[in-house]
């Protein structure tokens, strides 16, 4: 009885987050339902405390990040990327998707998905328009990449902030095992998106002159910094969050002290709380399930060895139930089921981040819906997708995981 | 006789230099904005759930149409009709011939390997479906004689 309520309650949440009605944001929901699973006893109070205690850095490193993309974006960081790869491509769409790729890639590593999406994109459109060169492929690049880039380090998606505290590995270890499969999925798009598209790729464009950008130095030796200081801090014990947060305010101070109160408001928009507390009201309810029944049948189903085997089904159930629900909440389900094993977190990891490209918007539910939604005003344009995310999904999916299991031997994680 | 040049991005100043060399006839420039780059983006946006902000696919992507057709009608130098639309391209560029008298399109494909497969897809089901006669011009100079294939044994 307990066990069917939590569930009917992470099937509101998560329905109201993929339908979001009146464009309201996901923590309407998902608070009250918080407080639901709570008042009817679903999850002790000692461990709602544990949850929002784990998810809490978590969460305020989110924040942060989205921050620091914010002020990146605003010092010209992206804009000077777009123009160094419209430069570099010499007017071959060919080289332009490989400079895409590589732009993407590092962005997602470094800025986590969300930069790539919300901000790297309209960035490669504008230089696709200007060398000539057709937008599709580089378009999707920069999708499929957000996802599938996210794998090297533990600030490159919010899944991998979730699991990296249950992985007990450190930000260096994390980076050393994931760097192999980081490559070899890139390296599987790319192979895969060069025949997918070969005929937009093989259509001429035209080299663009150089358009004059200045150099946001400032800027990117603050973002270099960053990233070393993430690898720096974690092992005396400062959480990511607060470098990242420094690192934001360092590029926004300058504006800052021009308009304090306008560049707040600002700031404060750009950290978007009502996810934050999404974030966190979703972990509490996910808390409710998984220590039901429904818990212990994933759990019983979930590998417990850490051969290529093993590693290859924990990554392959991950992707699926990422499909079915979205990965954030197959991250908060899973991780701790497998948690005492980092070969087993890291893999269920690789499915969760790859997996979201075979339905390319999230999961089942949200296609469905956005089908629903434009079925009277655009052709059904799924269909592509999903036929990208077939060949894609599962030939990263095997790379990755072969990679994986490759660099836990090298690290003599297994 | 209506004249319609459809542009895509890369081919397009080919086709309006050939609309530029017919008698000053109405033009129609025609560009279609597809729809998976538009889902592209905006998939890529409801995958992120509440995170996702900015402008839509739809909006990014009419914006650089504008441009293009403005680009287009610099260049063709007269009057033209413009005609900005989204969907499926084929389909789209099908339809907007319906009251045409001659079509203009640029071959796209690899010109390195000339041969059957170096039409795309969507202008090859233009070249099949049109309602008007075609003309398919090259994006730039035409291959020489020497790119022939040896005959068949």
């Amino acid at each position: 009885m307990s066990t069917a309520a939590a569930i009917l309650i992470l099937i509101g949440v998560l329905a109201f987050a993929v339908a979001r009605p009146f464009g309201l944001p996901e923590v309407v929901a998902a608070a009250p339902a918080a407080l639901l699973v709570i008042a009817l006893g679903l999850v002790p109070w000692r461990d709602v405390g544990a949850e929002i205690a784990a998810l809490g850095p978590t969460v305020g490193f989110l924040a942060a990040v989205l921050v620091l993309a914010h002020v990146a974006d605003e010092r010209g960081v992206f804009g000077y990327l777009g123009a160094v790869a419209g430069r570099l491509s010499g007017g071959s769409p060919r080289r332009l998707l490989r400079l895409v790729f590589g732009v993407a890639a590092v962005v997602t590593a470094a800025l986590s998905l969300d930069a790539t999406v919300v901000l790297l994109t309209p960035v490669v459109l504008a230089t696709a328009v200007r060398v000539g060169a057709r937008p599709r492929p580089h378009l999707y690049a920069c999708g499929h990449l957000a996802n599938s880039a996210s794998l090297l380090l533990p600030v490159s998606n919010l899944t991998n902030l979730l699991a990296f505290g249950a992985a007990g590995l450190g930000f260096g270890q994390f980076a050393g095992v994931m760097t192999l499969p980081w490559l070899a999925v890139i390296g599987i798009e790319y192979a895969i998106f060069r025949r997918w598209f070969a005929v937009d790729l093989g259509t001429p464009a035209r080299p663009v002159p150089p358009v004059p950008v200045r150099v946001p130095r400032f800027a990117l030796v603050v973002l270099v910094a960053t990233l070393a200081g993430f690898g720096l801090s974690q092992p005396i014990g400062v959480a990511p969050a607060w470098i990242a947060a420094a690192a934001a305010a360092v590029l926004a101070a300058s504006r800052l002290v021009r308009r304090p109160a306008v560049e707040s408001v600002r700031l404060v928009r750009a950290a978007n709380l009502p996810f934050c507390g999404f974030v966190i009201a979703l972990g509490v309810v996910v808390v409710a399930v998984r220590s039901g029944p429904v818990g212990a049948a994933v759990a019983g189903l979930m590998p417990h060895r850490t051969d290529l085997a093993a590693l290859l089904a924990a990554a392959a159930i991950a992707a699926l139930l990422a499909n079915l629900l979205n990965n954030l909440p197959a991250t908060l389900l899973l991780v701790p089921l497998v948690a005492p094993s980092p070969g087993l977190v890291l893999a269920v990891l690789l499915g969760v981040n790859i997996g979201p490209n075979l339905t390319y918007v999230g999961s089942l539910a949200t296609l469905l819906w956005r089908q629903i939604l434009h079925a009277r005003d655009h052709p059904p344009t799924a269909w592509e997708f999903l036929r990208l995310g077939a060949v894609t999904v599962p030939a990263c999916l095997v790379a990755g995981v072969a990679a994986l299991w490759a660099g836990l031997r090298l690290f003599g994680l297994s | 006789m209506t004249t319609v040049v459809w542009l895509t991005e890369g081919t397009w100043p080919a086709c309006v230099d050939a609309a530029r060399a017919l008698p000053a006839d109405p033009v129609r420039l025609l560009h279609v904005v597809d729809a998976h780059s538009v889902e592209a983006i905006d998939g890529a946006h409801a995958g992120l759930l509440g995170r996702a902000a900015g402008a839509g696919g739809a909006e990014m992507l009419r914006q650089a149409q504008t441009a293009l057709l403005d680009a287009a009608a610099a260049r063709l130098g007269r009057p033209a009709e413009r005609v900005a639309r989204r969907g499926a391209v084929e389909r789209e560029v099908v339809a907007a011939c319906a009251d045409a008298d001659l079509l203009i399109l640029a071959r796209d494909g690899d010109r390195t390997r000339l041969g059957p497969k170096s039409l795309g897809r969507t202008t090859r089901f233009v070249l099949d479906h049109a309602p008007c006669p075609v003309l398919l011009v090259w994006p730039d100079a035409p291959p020489g004689l020497s790119t022939l294939p040896p005959p068949p044994r």
